[in-house]
């Protein structure tokens, strides 16, 4: 099970969305995505339609102020 | 391939669709479409194409553009009149999308130019305007397994429907012979109303993204009829016809050939 990491914390809808679309491409069935988002938009509704996708949304932490971690898995 | 950062940014909306992705974006350039004809159908066929981002657009015709296409050729503009029709679509099509090779034909397609033209391409669209021309298309097509769209307008009625030679109803399945000469419209009889092109050719675009997507269900074995009077879509399901004369249990149709007396629709006869 692999790990891979991305940071869109400077992006913005639907940028948001679309490189975490193409980065759980590049993951197999079972291997997990670690994003980096802003409060708000992002994390309002990236992992929504992420979850809309088929994918799983594993947790969501408060990394600093108004930064989150989002955890999904394909 | 990668996408690059200005191609993630340019099909940013197609990459967020679940039934597209990167991937899906990257078959579509990869993928390589023949349209036939730059006319009314072939205007919005090219155009959404190209901003789809189909890596190879063939463009067949060869006609000029005249002032009396603008009303409803979308890819013409009034400074291309007197130019080829392939060249002015060309152009257009590269002002859209850089990532689009164009190659183009400037020739009538014919049955000893035809199987040779469509073997380099994923998918054909009819986007012609007489019948020789759509049997001829519908023919090869079969003969060489090449899935097409058809698309035909008329006044203010279109029709289309999606073949994918034996699996689904061909163009001959539902016609098996051409009109008799007199039942084609004649000049003053083939008015079109400019926005309908817009509409069938806008299905036949979306037919072949399908396709080349592998995504969602065609329109094959279906024709959809539309009626820009009425405002209303029909679709009648027809199976495929036993006796079809070149896809049915015997054929008799076994190559390309033209339908010489069949050419008499207006620009035909320029």
């Amino acid at each position: 099970m692999s790990i891979l990491n991305l940071d869109i914390t400077k992006d913005r809808c639907p940028m948001t969305f679309v490189k975490t679309k193409l980065k759980l491409e590049e993951l197999e069935p079972g291997d997990t995505l670690e994003i980096l988002l802003t409060a708000g938009e992002p994390l309002n509704n990236v992992p929504r339609t992420a979850t809309e996708q088929g994918y799983t949304v594993l947790e969501t932490t408060l990394v600093k102020e108004n930064i989150y971690k989002v955890v999904i898995r394909k | 391939m990668a996408l690059t950062d200005s191609q993630i940014e340019r099909y940013s909306r197609h990459i967020i669709l679940k039934e597209v992705g990167g991937k899906g974006q990257q078959k579509l350039l990869a993928s390589r479409v023949l349209i036939i004809g730059a006319g009314g159908l072939g205007a919005p066929v090219a155009l959404y194409l190209a901003a789809a981002g189909i890596g190879t657009i063939g463009i067949a015709d060869a006609d000029n553009v005249d002032l009396s296409n603008l009303q409803r050729q979308v890819i013409h503009f009034t400074p291309d009149i007197g130019k080829p029709k392939v060249d002015s679509a060309r152009e257009k099509i590269q002002a859209i999308n850089p990532d689009v090779q164009v190659r183009c034909y400037h020739e009538w397609i014919n049955a000893a130019n035809i199987m040779g033209i469509i073997g380099e391409y994923d998918f054909v669209v009819d986007a012609t305007d007489n019948f020789a021309a759509k049997f001829l298309i519908n023919d090869a097509c079969i003969l060489a397994g090449k899935p097409y769209s058809h698309g035909g307008i008329l006044q203010f009625v279109g029709q289309t429907i999606t073949v994918l030679p034996g699996e689904s109803t061909c163009y001959r399945c539902i016609f098996p012979t051409p009109p008799p000469k007199d039942a084609i419209p004649t000049c003053s009889q083939a008015g079109v109303i400019g926005v309908l092109p817009g509409v069938i050719g806008s299905i036949q675009a979306t037919e072949a993204i399908k396709f080349l997507l592998g995504k969602g269900e065609l329109l094959a074995g279906r024709l959809l009829m539309y009626d820009a009077l009425k405002m209303k879509f029909r679709d009648v399901a027809i199976n495929r016809n036993p006796n079809c004369p070149l896809c049915g249990e015997h054929p008799t149709i076994t190559e390309a050939r033209d339908e010489l007396d069949l050419l008499t629709v207006c620009d035909l006869e320029q």
